[in-house]
């Protein structure tokens, strides 16, 4: 059973780009152990932490989305649990998120190609047509601002 | 303009009761509020979002509530799962003093 997994770490500010780097290798080392699959790795770099974890006051963000089962993330959370160089870090289960929000947009998006069409328009929307965008769809939505 | 025995929305806090007996009547002007991820039709409320999430964050840290920012039932309780995981990685905060 593989499900999606986003996780995502904050590596103590201390930690050189060498460390953070190993840190990220580790973890792949696990997944590929495992039986799982690296789907994609983000640094967000570092960033200003919104409260004080420990003494910290900031950290560098590292995220990671991973298919695979349930013992490859309890594993993978446990060993971060473990690590003292990361402050905090956070599993999600992500799979079932975004076929709801896949299903939702694919919905709309017949919905609305349906009613134009019903009202003898081109069934997608034309550059400069009316004030409001309705496929301003959420490319860099998702995206998080990367500050350093 | 609609009147509302409803004491709520921004503004509509205490101290508006203060009838005018001038024989005007008194307009009161409440925007109607609207689902901002309805309206955007933001389906995807991710907790890596802060720019999306900040607003229904005010200074004091606290998730704002649905009857401030007219925010659908639907969309607050995916906003306060995302506000909540936003929090456990510091990047909202829980408290601010």
């Amino acid at each position: 059973m593989t499900r999606q997994y986003e996780l995502v770490y904050i590596v103590s500010p201390d930690a050189t780009e060498e460390q953070v780097q190993a840190l990220h290798t580790q973890v792949e080392e696990i997944i590929g152990r495992l039986g799982g699959q690296l789907d994609k790795t983000e640094n967000w770099g570092r960033r200003r932490l919104a409260y004080e974890i420990g003494s910290h006051k900031e950290g560098t963000y590292v995220l990671e989305v991973i298919s695979g089962g349930g013992d490859l993330m309890k594993e993978l959370d446990r060993r971060l649990r473990v690590s003292d160089q990361v402050i905090r870090h956070l599993v999600v289960r992500v799979d079932e998120e975004n076929r709801v929000v896949e299903q939702t947009r694919s919905r709309r998006k017949a919905e609305s190609t349906r009613r134009r069409v019903a009202r003898g328009l081109p069934p997608e929307r034309q550059p400069g047509e009316g004030p409001r965008s309705e496929e301003s769809d959420g490319d860099g939505l998702d995206s998080p601002e990367v500050r350093s | 303009m609609r009147e509302t025995s409803k004491r709520s929305g921004p503004g509509g806090r205490g101290g508006a009761r203060g009838e005018k007996k001038d024989g005007q009547r008194r307009t009161l002007f409440r925007r109607r509020k609207v689902c901002k991820f309805c309206a955007d039709k933001i389906d995807d409320i991710n907790y890596k979002d802060v720019k999306l999430l900040g607003p229904f964050v005010p200074e004091r840290g606290k998730i704002l509530p649905r009857r401030i920012s007219g925010t659908c039932a639907a969309h607050q309780r995916k906003l306060q799962t995302a506000i909540k995981r936003a929090r456990q990685l510091a990047l909202l905060p829980y408290t601010t003093d």
